[in-house]
C-alpha cells in the first residue's frame, strides 16, 4: 500500500506505537512535574526544573547513553526493574518508547505548566467554598481549565517521540521490527546503495504524520478553548 | 449563630476581630482596607488566622488553642464573592449544581426550582457564564452558593462590581433571599445606603479593629451615600 514495503509499514506502525505509549505514559508524569512546578515551592525546584530540561539541551546521543547506563539490563535502575518487575527496555521497543518519552517530557512540561500559571487561583478558591477538597478542585477545576496546555503538551511530545533518533538509535539501537522507529528507517535506507525511493516515501510519511498532529491539535485545543467562550 | 475571635497579620496589617452574629444578616461595614474580606475569607476558611478561635452553632471551625482547623470545603460556609468567579468550563446549570455534586447530596429538584424561582435564573440554566450580563452573572453566584445548602452565606460587597442599574436590579433579589431563605447571611458592604435596605446588625470595622456593634442606626453617623 502507497509503495510502501512490509518493512516500511513495520517501522511506520512501530514508531506510531512507539509515541502513543511514550505519550501516554509522560502525561500523568508531565501534568504532576508542570503542576508542582507551577504552584509548589520545595527544596530542589530548581534542581528538578532543570532536571526535565536537561534532554532539551544535551545532545540526544548523551541523553541516549545516560538511558543505556541507568536504564540498561547493567545499570542499576534498569536491573531492577528486570529483576523485580520483569521489564526490560534495553533492546526493546519499550526502550525506544522511553528513550522518546524522555526526549519529549520537556516539550509537553513547558505548555501544561504555563496553562496552570495562568489559572485564576480564585476560582479554586470557590470551589473549595463549594465542598470540593484539593484533588476533586484539581479534577473539576483545574485540570479541565488547563486543558489546552494539556492537549498542547501531549501533542509536542507526541511529535517528538515520532521524530526522534539520536537518543533512541544509542540505547536501543536499530533492529527492524523491534527498535527501527520511522526515523531509524530512513536512516538506514539511505545507507544502502539505491535505497533513496523507499526512504523518500518514508519522508513523506514522516511529514504526513507531522502535520495531522499539527491540525489535531490544533483542532482540539479550539475545541477546548471555545467551550470557555460559551459555545 | 456565628462567634468569631480572631487575630490575623498580613505585612504591616493587623486584623483583631471580636464578634457575635445571630439569625439574619450580619453587615460588615467599614471604608476599603478595614479588613472585612480578610474577615470573610478567615470566616470560609480560605485564610488562616495566627490566634482566635471561630465557632458555627457551637461547631468550632477554628480553635488555634485546641489545633482545630476545618478546611474550607467541610466547612459548609457558601461563599458569594464580589466577582462571582463562576466556573468559565461549566454551563449555568453545572456551576448550580457544582456544590451538591461535591458533596454527594442527592438532587433535589424542588429546592432547585425554587432557587431558581428566587432568583429569577430558570431561563440561564442552558448558557456558558460568558455569554451572561454582570448582574446575571452575579445571580447565578448566588444561586450556586445557595444551592449547596449554607449553614451561613457570605457575601463579599456583591454588588459592587455593578454599576447603579445593575445594583437596582440585583438588591431587590437580596432583600428577597432575607426574607424567604432562612439562612443566615454575613454581609460585607463599604456602601451605607445598601446596607439600609438589606442589613439588620451593623459590625462596624475600621483598620482591622471592630469600631462598633449595633442595628443600622449605626449607619447614620457615616455620611450618607447614594446607592450607586
Amino acid at each position: 500500500m502507497f509503495g510502501l514495503s512490509p518493512a516500511d509499514w513495520a517501522a511506520v506502525l512501530l514508531s506510531l506505537r512507539v509515541a502513543t505509549v511514550a505519550t501516554a505514559f509522560a502525561l500523568p508524569c508531565g501534568i504532576a512535574v508542570a503542576w508542582l512546578l507551577a504552584r509548589k515551592d520545595f527544596w530542589g525546584r530548581v534542581a528538578l526544573d532543570g532536571l526535565v530540561h536537561l534532554p532539551l539541551v544535551l545532545p540526544p546521543v548523551v541523553t541516549g547513553y545516560l538511558l543505556l547506563i541507568s536504564f540498561g539490563r547493567a545499570g542499576p535502575i534498569g536491573a531492577f526493574l528486570d529483576r523485580y518487575f520483569g521489564i526490560v527496555f534495553s533492546f526493546r521497543w519499550t526502550g525506544a518508547a522511553l528513550s522518546c518519552g524522555v526526549m519529549g517530557f520537556p516539550l509537553m512540561v513547558r505548555p501544561i505548566r504555563l496553562a496552570l500559571e495562568s489559572i485564576d487561583r480564585r476560582i479554586e478558591d470557590a470551589a473549595a467554598t463549594l465542598g470540593a477538597g484539593r484533588f476533586l478542585v484539581f479534577l473539576t477545576v483545574t485540570l479541565p481549565l488547563a486543558l489546552p496546555g494539556v492537549i498542547g503538551g501531549a501533542v509536542m511530545c507526541f511529535a517528538r517521540a515520532l521524530g526522534e533518533f539520536g537518543a533512541t538509535i544509542t540505547f536501543v539501537s536499530n533492529i527492524p521490527g523491534e527498535t527501527q522507529t520511522l526515523s531509524a528507517a530512513i536512516y538506514t535506507l539511505m545507507q544502502i546503495p539505491g535505497g533513496d525511493a523507499a526512504a523518500a516515501r518514508l519522508v513523506v510519511v514522516a511529514v504526513v504524520l507531522a502535520l495531522a498532529a499539527l491540525i489535531a491539535s490544533e483542532w482540539f485545543a479550539r475545541r477546548a478553548g471555545l467551550r470557555f467562550q460559551g459555545e | 449563630m456565628l462567634a468569631v475571635d480572631v487575630e490575623k497579620r498580613l505585612g504591616a496589617f493587623t486584623l483583631a476581630v471580636r464578634f457575635q452574629a445571630a439569625g439574619g444578616v450580619t453587615a460588615l461595614f467599614g471604608p476599603s482596607g478595614a479588613g472585612k474580606t480578610t474577615v470573610v475569607n478567615i470566616i470560609a476558611g480560605l485564610l488562616t488566622p495566627d490566634r482566635g478561635s471561630i465557632a458555627l452553632d457551637g461547631q468550632a471551625l477554628f480553635d488555634a488553642a485546641a489545633g482545630v482547623n476545618v478546611p474550607p470545603h467541610r466547612r459548609r460556609v457558601g461563599y458569594v464573592f464580589q466577582e462571582g468567579r463562576l466556573f468559565p468550563h461549566l454551563s449555568v446549570r453545572q456551576n448550580l449544581d457544582y456544590g451538591r455534586r461535591m458533596s454527594g447530596h442527592p438532587r433535589d429538584e424542588r429546592e432547585f426550582a425554587r432557587v431558581a424561582a428566587l432568583l429569577d435564573i430558570g431561563h440561564l440554566l442552558n448558557r456558558r457564564p460568558r455569554k451572561l450580563s454582570a448582574g446575571e452573572r452575579q445571580r447565578i453566584a448566588i444561586g450556586r452558593a445557595l444551592l449547596m445548602q449554607p449553614r451561613l452565606l457570605l457575601l463579599d460587597e456583591p454588588l459592587a462590581a455593578l454599576d447603579a442599574a445593575r445594583k437596582r436590579e440585583i438588591l431587590p433579589y437580596l432583600v428577597r433571599l432575607r426574607d424567604e431563605a432562612r439562612v443566615p447571611m454575613v454581609y460585607v458592604s463599604h456602601s451605607a445606603a445598601e446596607l439600609r435596605r438589606i442589613g439588620e446588625n451593623i459590625v462596624r470595622l475600621e483598620a482591622g479593629r471592630v469600631a462598633a456593634c449595633g442595628g443600622i442606626e449605626l449607619l447614620d453617623e457615616t455620611e450618607t451615600d447614594a446607592l450607586g
